[in-house]
């Protein structure tokens, strides 16, 4: 059921390359915005010392940076909800700024994924902070389980 | 005992699918009837064979056998019962036990449904069922049996993911989405079939159809149950992050959502028989790629993919399939050469052909979003991510097209007739678009994006909801019925149209939802002593101190908060953290209240004596729209399909009627 036989070749021939030259140049045109936007948003996950083998490239891009929160260097401050700590990966140690409250389990020694960019100033800004936790079941050390942490929390002082 | 039992239920399926698919191939190519017979016996057995083995996985769960493999892996005696039963899907094996029941009974519903059925099409379609049957059970007998024996036996489990028993939907959303990834395999058999047997007309279209938009209903309603579930769950607020898992449902849910706009455009034009084809096969390939990248671990590192042997079947069977069916695409070019042609620009199929040019350039850019990360670390040895940005960037000039195309295709006619009046259907349209936006403005939008989804839903809604406004107007001129009656004849008349306008309104309804509750998002974060309060836009939120709750499988630590909107009391919210035994870090369940704007509360930290809570509220506009959108788009689909169905046979029982000695031909699947 088609009315083709209507045309003549000369315009279907006309029409089909017409449309063969748009199409290929919206395949590129997409191509290419899809190449650049992908390459504007690729982050990189780097230790503190890859980081530093970047050089001058390592400030202000898109980072997510793995490593362990450096001991004793945790500054946190709940009122202003500002957080200040050291992540290193052994080699080298970065100084990391995050506002907000950190993850529950954040804490000295713990294996963290901070996403953010090195500024100028040399210490990293960070916009998302999470804590690495592995797969692998651990029973938990005896007065570390929450019931133990928490039973301040239990009845009767139920709020 | 079960072990042994288990193994050769998945075995004896294995083997009958194997058997079937043979004889289902014999009895199409020697026009075998007897044959065909004891293929389509094969497909009921082995139906109830995987049924007796997923009762008797649910079983073991119940009374805690952990002398099968599984069992010992999900399994706990401090998981309440609800979560131990749906433990079934909370790993690998256990969901690919499940995914082999699924198959198995959509494998018999197309025979049942079917049974009528003549010619060699249905049988080459019959055995590529049988033979995605034998790939999962296959992965069930050698890389993923869920009824390995366990030595020595353990006597307690870990218990299931943490994440995946602190929800109650967590019951639905993977049972609803398997239905939808399986179902996709009905069209790609049927697409086979036809190419098989050599019958490339459009019976193979017309009889699948249905079965796509049963899958594709199931689908919708799985990713919206996903979102909806990382709503409740993950605590940022969110319910889409672009990540690879969710990426794995939407990407299929593309390509159908193609596949049933095109196949409407063969059906009544005869024309893109090689796409329907081609999207059929790449529908059921990227269920496939969806299962593999989200069961196979594949997500987190190539490397962890290299530890696990199930990748590699995967990998194996998704490469036969592609080349199987290119090698029969290509054998089969000089008959697909398809004579219809495009006779006006302005038509509804020019639309619905930009409409499938939209959703495939929308699947490669979420394709190659999704898979740069494992080619860059595979070829390049980096490890990157590809941010959110990149998705969001990136998919909006589709989303408001096919917005713009929703809007333009119910009001253009098929073939080239210029309707009159066309201009005035889009006057109205404009205006709306033009009004939303000027409306948002006002309303102190300033998101540009924001800004144009409300216009181009505003275009949408209008046209879509004009299809129904003229034809229910002209049957009350004509006929001297009410409204209702009128409205009710005209969606009745034809409930595919109908049906399928409705979930364009869903459409339109979950786009504003999500363009609303994404811009006009704020935050606020807070640590509160008891007695304190912190404002979140019109909400007040007042500390009232920490509590803790001991339960059986987990610990869970909560905050009170009482809650009051511009002075008036709303009552008490409780986010919670809650701690598993297995997993270090909690899992949260933040409290939300939904309404017109969600309240959103997460509890972050809090000091171990109750004296400080950090507190996270998030303030989120219309979100409660994408969940009842999600609904509509389902329930209009299901409309379409039920009483289409109904109205099908109404029709032929009719004819057959008045033409008595057609009904000796028994043709009626």
């Amino acid at each position: 059921m088609s009315d083709q036989s209507n045309d003549t070749p000369p315009t279907r021939r006309r029409w089909r390359g017409a449309s063969l030259v748009g199409i290929l140049a919206l395949v590129g045109a997409f191509g290419y915005l899809l190449y650049g936007g992908i390459g504007d948003n690729l982050v990189y996950y780097l230790t503190p010392s890859e980081l530093a083998e970047r050089g001058d490239a390592a400030y202000e891009t898109s980072v997510r940076l793995g490593g362990v929160v450096v001991p004793e260097s945790v500054q946190w401050d709940a009122d202003a909800l500002d957080l200040r700590f050291t992540v290193g990966d052994g080699d080298t140690e970065l100084e990391v700024h995050s506002r907000g409250a950190p993850p529950q389990m954040f804490r000295d020694g713990i294996e963290v994924l901070v996403e953010g960019r090195l500024a100028a100033s040399g210490i990293f800004e960070s916009t998302s902070l999470m804590v690495k936790h592995s797969n692998e079941y651990r029973a938990p050390e005896e007065g570390m389980r929450p019931q133990d942490l928490y039973q301040d929390l239990l009845a009767p002082e139920d709020g | 005992m079960r072990s042994v039992l288990g193994t050769s239920l998945s075995v004896a399926a294995l083997v009958i699918a194997v058997v079937g698919m043979v004889i289902a191939v014999l009895a199409a190519r020697r026009d075998n009837d007897r044959l065909w017979a004891s293929a389509k016996w094969g497909a009921y057995a082995n139906l109830w064979i995987m049924l007796i083995a997923n009762l008797l996985m649910v079983q073991a769960l119940l009374v805690r056998d952990f002398s099968l493999s599984y069992v010992a892996q999900v399994g706990s005696w401090d998981t309440p019962t609800f979560f131990t039963i749906i433990s079934l899907w909370a790993a690998l094996e256990g969901s690919l036990l499940f995914w082999g029941l699924i198959t198995a009974a959509l494998t018999a519903a197309v025979v049942w449904v079917h049974r009528n059925s003549e010619g060699p099409l249905f049988r080459y379609a019959l055995a590529t069922l049988f033979g995605v049957g034998v790939f999962f059970y296959l992965l069930l007998v050698i890389p993923a049996n869920p009824f390995s024996p366990v030595f020595p036996v353990p006597t307690d489990g870990p218990g299931p993911n943490p994440l995946l028993q602190n929800h109650p939907l967590m019951a639905i959303h993977p049972p609803i989405l398997y239905v939808g990834y399986v179902g996709m395999m009905v069209p790609f058999a049927f697409a086979i079939g036809a190419l098989l047997s050599g019958k490339l007309d459009n019976t193979w279209i017309t009889l699948t159809r249905r079965w796509t938009v049963f899958a594709w209903i199931f689908l919708s309603l799985g990713v919206v149950a996903g979102m909806w579930w990382s709503y409740e769950v993950l605590g940022w607020g969110g319910y889409w992050a672009w990540d690879p898992v969710e990426n794995a449902s939407f990407l299929p849910w593309l390509t159908a959502t193609a596949l049933i706009h095109s196949a409407m455009v063969q059906e009544r034009r005869g024309m893109l028989g090689v796409w329907n084809l081609t999207l059929a096969i790449s529908t059921f390939l990227l269920t496939i790629l969806g299962t593999f990248m989200t069961r196979t671990g594949i997500l987190s590192s190539v490397h962890a993919f290299a530890e696990g042997t199930v990748g590699s079947y995967f990998l194996v069977f998704m490469a036969i399939t592609l080349v199987f069916s290119v090698v029969l695409l290509l054998g089969r070019s000089e008959e697909l050469k398809t004579p219809g042609s495009l006779d006006s620009v302005a038509s509804r199929e020019t639309v619905f052909l930009f409409n499938n040019l939209v959703l495939i350039a929308f699947t490669f850019t979420v394709l190659l979003g999704t898979l740069f990360p494992l080619l860059a670390e595979s070829f390049r040895g980096v490890t990157v991510s590809v941010g959110a940005p990149f998705f969001n960037q990136m998919t909006l000039p589709f989303i408001v097209a096919l917005l713009f195309l929703m809007g333009v295709g119910p009001a253009l006619p098929w073939g080239k007739a210029m309707k009159d009046g066309l201009e005035k259907n889009f006057i109205w349209a404009a205006g709306a678009m033009v009004a939303a936006a000027i409306l948002s403005i006002l309303l102190g939008v300033r998101n540009v994006y924001a800004i144009l989804a409300f216009a181009f839903a505003a275009f949408a809604l209008v046209t879509n909801v004009r299809e129904y406004i003229t034809p229910v107007r002209a049957r009350m001129k004509a006929r001297g019925e009410s409204v209702g009656t009128s409205f009710v004849r005209v969606v009745f008349s034809n409930p595919q149209r109908y049906g399928g306008y409705f979930s364009h309104l869903g459409v339109v309804v979950m786009a504003v939802g999500i363009a609303a509750s994404s811009a006009m998002q704020t935050t606020y974060e807070q640590t509160l002593r008891p007695g304190e309060s912190m404002q979140a836009e019109d909400f007040t939120l007042r500390f009232d101190g920490m509590w803790a709750q001991d339960q059986p499988q987990r610990f869970s630590v909560g905050a009170t908060l009482a809650v009051t909107k511009n002075g008036r009391d709303i009552g008490t919210m409780e986010p919670r953290l809650n701690y598993y035994p297995t997993q270090e870090d909690p899992v949260p369940t933040p409290a939300v209240r939904s309404r017109m704007t969600d309240l959103y509360i997460v509890l972050m930290a809090f000091q171990p004596d109750g004296s400080t809570a950090t507190i996270q509220a998030i303030v989120e506009p219309l979100v409660i729209w994408i969940w009842i959108g999600g609904v509509m788009i389902a329930l209009g689909a299901t409309f379409g399909l039920v009483f289409g169905i109904r109205k099908t046979r109404g029709d032929r029982r009719r004819k057959r009627e008045r033409t008595p000695e057609l009904t000796t031909t028994g043709e009626r699947s």
